[in-house]
């Protein structure tokens, strides 16, 4: 087990490497595109080329550009969005990414509680009307575009309701955990409902389907013909092979969010997390910002994705690595 | 007379499907004293597999209808509510599947797969349950069973995981084990093993069985009494000696004479009864068979009834006499033979 997670982990490494190798790649060698004039902003001054041009060695080799880039972005951190007022790019990333973590880690943990519950509801009601219901408002939910959500739950809870039933509910933005652990929490209930509807509804009817294929297995057979009751056959033998589908598409959607893949919940709620910073820069063509957000991002999707991966070998002991 | 351990009375299981009602279970009657072993042989199809599950009340389809009754120990199984048959399940009646590779669920160590049934049924302790599943493995001839007790299904072989099955379809020390088809996704080699091991367990513990075959060779082997099922009903029902050396219904026969057998001379071409058995969603009115019988005659228009025709005890549904059977038995079951006579 040690070595495979040593080698998953090597992997992983390795991948992260190619992801910044090709990201840069991308941004310094489209052909047609001064990579100066893209990382200096809009209509920059002569002076402000010259010196991006030196600072980033952009007339020597490529591999001595990469390496460069590199060491700005990971050892020294220096990297400057020029369009930003000079703002340092990876630091402010770090600065972003609490914001989402916490929106991401509270939606999925509604949406893992939910998507299990509804799936194995439906599952069970199976024959009955409740099945095609629920399904119909899951497939509602995977179909709710989040930004139409987004901004209705804000003219509810912002609009004419804020005097009365939603007082409760803080202005648009975040509010650190740090800074007031309640404020933390009202401020963020309303995003994390709306970014975990799509995922509910998908979870549980990708984790309705599975659990009705797999009971159907003779091994679920097996152990109703051991007289164990309905319930346990169910969340101890269907239930728990039916997870290991179920964790491996989390582990990817996780790492997409974590990665600034809620890019719109964060705009609409105003949230200051990585997707919103992703978003302004993409408004202002900041380059700089634009490829350290794609590289984190990289970097979030790959190690869920060896989160996985060992989250598997835990799940199903044939993977697992004698 | 005792009450028997297992009775099955005009038992009929259909299902609801687009085509029509298919009867896959059609009247189905059988008995099955302590200590005995009852053969059900019958082809793919034939319904002896849903008859065994219905009785373990293991059809879960909604769309399946149940007629008849079930008698374990005298009380109707089929009448039991969900909790009533589960205490039954597994520590009264144990049941073998026919494919261990896929029956045994691959992300629980097989130890503690036979303790969650041995904890299911008794309250013993963890530990209690975990030596008596080692014992267990022990006795169904894993050798190092006290290390193999912590492996993963998919470490064992088919043979092996089969003894497992066994191991846990016994562990509660039922009075009836349902072995479906146990030897059939098997090789040959392993096979002989497997059935020895049900035929040691069966004298160790004195439990009675059932076994559900295709292959008669594994009834002969085995059961002291023989029931042949043929489209959803039993056609003949003996004792192993009867249904082996007086069979009377001619599907028996054509069973009989596709076995290569070693002690006869060897045929030309082994024999195969023509045909398909018939769809059971429409099925004849009259014999289901008499469409594939080279002995077809006008009754056979008329369902036949399994009646005891020799008033001994040996069923049949066929309506040709013992006389007129015995006549023509030979040259159908063995052909090579009759022409062979001068």
């Amino acid at each position: 087990m040690l070595t495979f997670i040593v080698r998953r982990t090597l992997w992983t490494v390795l991948v992260m490497f190619v992801i910044t190798a090709v990201v840069f790649i991308i941004f310094f060698k489209t052909p047609g595109v001064d990579p100066a004039r893209a990382i200096a902003g809009r209509n920059p001054s002569p002076q402000t080329l010259a010196e991006v041009r030196a600072q980033f060695g952009l007339n020597r080799p490529l591999v001595v550009q990469y390496g460069l880039m590199m060491k700005r972005i990971f050892v020294t951190r220096n990297l400057v969005s020029y369009s930003d007022q000079g703002e340092l790019v990876v630091p402010e990333i770090f600065a972003a990414a609490p914001a989402t973590l916490s929106l991401v880690f509270g939606a999925s943990l509604i949406w893992i509680v939910m998507a299990i519950a509804m799936g194995v509801a439906a599952a069970r009601l199976r024959g009955r009307i409740y099945d095609p219901i629920m399904m119909i408002l899951a497939l509602i939910g995977v179909s709710t575009p989040v930004f139409w959500l987004g901004q209705v739950i804000n003219l509810i809870t912002q609009g004419k309701l804020h005097t009365s039933v939603f007082s409760w509910v803080p202005p648009l933005g975040y509010t650190s955990f740090t800074t007031s652990p309640a404020l933390w929490f009202e401020g963020l209930i309303f995003p994390w409902i709306t970014l975990s509807i799509l995922y509910i509804g998908f979870y549980a009817r990708v984790l309705r389907a599975n659990l009705l294929e797999i009971q159907s297995e003779d091994y679920v057979r097996t152990a109703r013909a051991k007289g164990l009751s309905e319930r346990r056959v169910l969340m101890r033998h269907t239930l728990r092979t039916s997870l290991i589908t179920f964790v491996s598409l989390f582990g990817l959607d996780f790492g997409a969010l974590v990665g600034g893949g809620a890019i719109l919940t964060e705009v609409v709620f105003g949230i200051h997390g990585v997707g919103f910073l992703t978003w302004q820069a993409l408004q202002n063509l900041d380059l700089p910002t634009i490829m350290a957000v794609v590289i984190y991002g990289g970097f979030f999707i790959v190690l869920a994705n060896a989160l996985v991966d060992i989250g598997y070998a835990w799940l199903d002991p044939r993977v697992r690595p004698t | 007379m005792t009450t028997p351990l297992l009775e099955i009375r005009d038992l009929k299981v259909s299902f609801r499907t687009d085509d029509g009602v298919v009867q896959a279970v059609d009247g189905v009657s059988a008995t099955l004293n302590e200590g005995e072993t009852l053969g059900i042989v019958g082809e793919s199809g034939s319904g002896k597999s849903v008859t065994m599950m219905s009785v373990m009340r293991l059809i879960t389809d909604p769309n399946a209808k149940f007629e008849g009754e079930v008698l374990y120990k005298g009380t109707n199984l089929m009448a039991m509510s969900q909790d009533e048959i589960r205490s039954i399940r597994g520590a009264g009646i144990g049941m073998i599947f026919q494919d261990p590779m896929t029956s045994l669920n691959p992300v629980y160590k097989v130890g503690w797969q036979i303790e969650e049934q041995i904890r299911e049924h008794e309250k013993v302790s963890r530990k209690a349950a975990r030596d008596r599943a080692i014992e267990l493995l022990t006795s169904v001839g894993i050798p190092n069973a006290r290390e193999r007790v912590d492996a993963y299904p998919h470490q064992f072989s088919g043979g092996m995981r089969q003894r497992v099955m066994i191991a846990m379809a016994v562990s509660c020390s039922p009075d009836v084990l349902i072995a479906d088809e146990p030897t059939t996704a098997l090789d040959v080699t392993i096979q002989a093993q497997i059935l020895n091991l049900i035929k040691k367990l069966r004298e160790d513990f004195g439990t009675a069985v059932v076994l559900i075959t295709h292959d008669m060779g594994v009834v002969a082997d085995m059961a002291d009494r023989i029931a042949v099922m043929y489209a959803g009903k039993i056609v003949e029902q003996g004792t192993q000696r009867e249904l082996f050396y007086d069979p009377q219904h001619p599907y028996t026969w054509g069973l009989l004479g596709s076995i290569a057998r070693l002690d006869r001379p060897r045929p030309r071409r082994l024999a195969a009864i023509p045909g398909l058995p018939p769809s059971l969603l429409h099925l004849p009115p009259g014999c289901a068979f008499a469409d594939r019988c080279p002995h077809r005659f006008d009754r056979c228009a008329e369902q036949p009834a399994l009646l005891d025709r020799g008033g001994d005890g040996h069923l049949d549904a066929c309506h040709l006499t013992r006389q007129e059977k015995q006549d023509v038995r030979d040259a159908t079951i063995h052909p090579e033979l009759v022409e062979e006579r001068p």
